[in-house]
């Protein structure tokens, strides 16, 4: 009997659950969880089950208030095309500001959303580095190395990932930084380069999958923290190489005005991004393979991450706008790569 | 081939009169549920290409690489249902005419690729066909390619394709006379000749059936072959995939003009399709 009613507190209990889930928890009676939906890319499923957690007992510790929030995770481009479709986001944390840029292209958020937070909106970067077999039996230190003759690089197609994006600007900037380098050596150089990649797979996980556990390829072109996610989980079978220079990737976080402006939670949602980057934070995120932003955090892990020559896109392309249209767009540079001869 | 005078000579009405009650009601729910279900979505496919014009859906659509996906996915889709279509008669032939043991294992077996998500299947495929893979490992140093290749995009079309033909061969062979064979093996028919003539048109009409669908799914089919192709522009990149790759660039009347295309070729080859199975269903009869 007792046993038949705990099933149905259960059950009411999976029910209010998934109800809170929908955003339909509004009817639900007692001292109400404030829930939040995070909108966010693959990678970060890790670093912000660990934030929301210390998030949770900050805010309660501050103001009394229970706050719960919900994880949604995707390609980056497919999540922003789902807050675009209705998704209701209260915060979107991505992998590119490109994408958040469609968002406030749609009137979802202020343009100017960039500049609401510090450092471009941006409380964690990470770079673009190579995995490879243990031992490195290629040897491949730098981005030069990857267009030697009998090199198979594996690298997604930066028109359905984020993560490719970063990979393509990372080889092309190294085209421009070279000795004696332009952009007709960049053109060359990323040419080359994509003639040694045998598989475009749709997004960073499926390259990392098709590396590290169908054997394709002798290196391949990863998120710095994705990298590290390996070594962890296949130890003993690759080595991380950090090339001599990079981009300086810097996943952005938002709060979507259209969204939290018909709630009473906003500051909470303001909150949330803005507790990012305190110091409790930095450290979760330089523990989930991310470089923290925070100067004294960084220090205490400046001897996880190597230290090499980052660049911003804004430095170098102007911006993720005209990165976009220069590199990505229909008929531009990638695409030329494979146009017919 | 002309017919009889019988029922074509009938006056051109709206609807037949019939004895069955009802007409308006269920027709009426039909319609409804048809236009929620296919025909809105359908119209906003329609609706959605021509943001830029027909220059710009012309421009999309006539691209080298949209061009080169759809010949891929519309010849592979090709291939592996005749395949399939050969393949699942076989296996249905098997399944209905013999009895052995773990038949029934075998026949809920064919329904797999039904439940299974495709991306598992993909997955599965890659890791078998890949170079180290156990079946990849055997062949590609015979110089065979078929993970990473255009011929993966074929062997996972081959998983979706067959059990549309096995349950559309299947009913019919069961109920099948084993008498009409008889019959033909008294007359003094050899083997070939009962299965060209006896059994072969009784099934042509469900195997037909059967080919249609199982293009009409391959074409479609994106889960499983984004796994195995390699999804080389030009080569090994299905038209599906380059739908997905414009709505990443949130690119909607883009990826709704390779849709439309898609959508008009494959009712198209429906249609003919269609056509063919009603000819032979007649001639059959």
């Amino acid at each position: 009997m007792s046993s038949r009613r705990h099933l149905l507190a259960l059950a009411l209990g999976g029910f209010s659950a998934a109800a809170g889930l929908a955003g339909l928890g509004s009817a639900m009676a007692a001292p109400q969880p404030i829930t939040l939906l995070n909108v966010s890319y693959d990678p970060t499923r890790e670093l912000y089950k660990a934030i929301n957690v210390s998030f949770a007992a900050a805010w309660r510790a501050k103001t009394g208030q229970e706050v719960r929030i919900n994880q949604s995770h995707g390609g980056s481009s497919a999540q922003a095309r789902a807050v675009i479709d209705g998704l209701q986001a209260d915060v979107v944390t991505l992998a590119l500001a490109y994408d958040i840029d469609a968002l406030a292209d749609r009137g979802l958020l202020a343009p100017n959303w960039q500049s609401r937070l510090p450092n471009n909106a941006s409380p964690y970067t990470s770079t673009i580095v190579f995995l490879v077999r243990k031992g490195n039996p290629k040897a491949i230190h730098d981005w030069g190395d990857l267009i030697r003759p009998g090199v198979s690089v594996i690298t997604p197609n930066p028109k359905t990932s984020g993560g490719a994006r970063w990979n393509f600007l990372s080889a092309y900037l190294y085209g421009l930084k070279l000795a004696g380098g332009s952009p007709a050596k960049a053109k060359d150089f990323v040419t080359k380069l994509y003639a040694q990649v045998p598989v475009l797979d749709t997004g960073a996980r499926g390259s990392t999958n098709t590396f590290t556990q169908r054997g394709v390829g002798d290196v391949l072109l990863a998120w710095e923290n994705e990298a590290f996610l390996s070594l962890d989980e296949f130890p003993g079978q690759f080595e991380v190489v950090t090339p001599s220079l990079s981009m300086l990737a810097e996943p952005p976080v938002a709060v979507v005005d259209k969204v939290t402006a018909k709630k009473a939670d906003r500051n909470v949602a303001e909150a949330y991004l803005r507790y990012l980057y305190t110091h409790e934070a930095q450290v979760i995120i330089g523990q989930n393979h991310y470089r923290p932003r925070d100067p004294a955090v960084a220090a205490q892990f400046a001897a996880k991450f190597p230290k090499l020559t980052l660049y911003t896109v804004d430095a170098v392309f102007g911006g993720w706008r005209k990165a976009q249209a220069a590199f990505f767009a229909d008929g531009a540079l990638f695409d030329q790569i494979y146009k017919p001869r | 081939m002309k017919t009889d005078s019988p029922p074509s000579r009938r006056a051109l009405r709206w609807r037949e009169p019939s004895v069955l009650p009802g007409f308006i009601p269920s027709f009426g729910f039909v319609v409804v549920y048809l236009s929620l279900i296919v025909l809105i979505p359908l119209a906003a496919l329609v609706a959605r290409p021509w943001e830029r014009g027909i220059g710009g859906f012309l421009r999309t659509v006539t691209d080298a690489r949209v061009v080169a996906a759809l010949q891929l996915s519309f010849t592979s889709a090709l291939l592996a249902a005749l395949v399939s279509a050969l393949m699942g008669l076989v296996t249905a032939w098997v399944l209905t005419r013999y009895d052995f043991p773990l038949r029934s294992l075998l026949d809920a077996a064919i329904d797999l690729p039904f439940a299974l998500p495709t991306a598992v299947a993909g997955i599965a495929l890659a890791t078998l066909y890949g170079a180290h893979g156990w079946i990849g490992g055997r062949i590609e140093p015979l110089g065979l390619k078929i993970a990473y290749a255009p011929a993966g995009v074929f062997v996972a079309l081959l998983i979706v394709g067959l059990p549309f033909v096995v349950r559309s061969v299947q009913p019919v062979l069961a109920d099948f006379e084993a008498e009409a064979e008889e019959a033909a093996l008294t007359l003094g028919a050899h083997p070939g000749q009962i299965a060209n003539r006896v059994i072969l048109p009784a099934l042509a009409p469900a195997l037909l059936s059967g080919f249609s669908l199982a293009f009409a799914r391959a074409v479609g089919e994106y889960g499983s072959v984004i796994f195995i192709a390699g999804n080389m522009p030009m080569r090994s990149e299905i038209a599906p995939l380059l739908i997905i790759t414009k709505l990443e660039q949130f690119d909607y009347a883009g990826a709704a003009a390779i849709g439309l295309v898609m959508l008009v070729l494959s009712f198209g080859s429906l249609l003919v399709l269609n056509r063919l199975q009603l000819a032979l269903s007649r001639r059959g009869v």
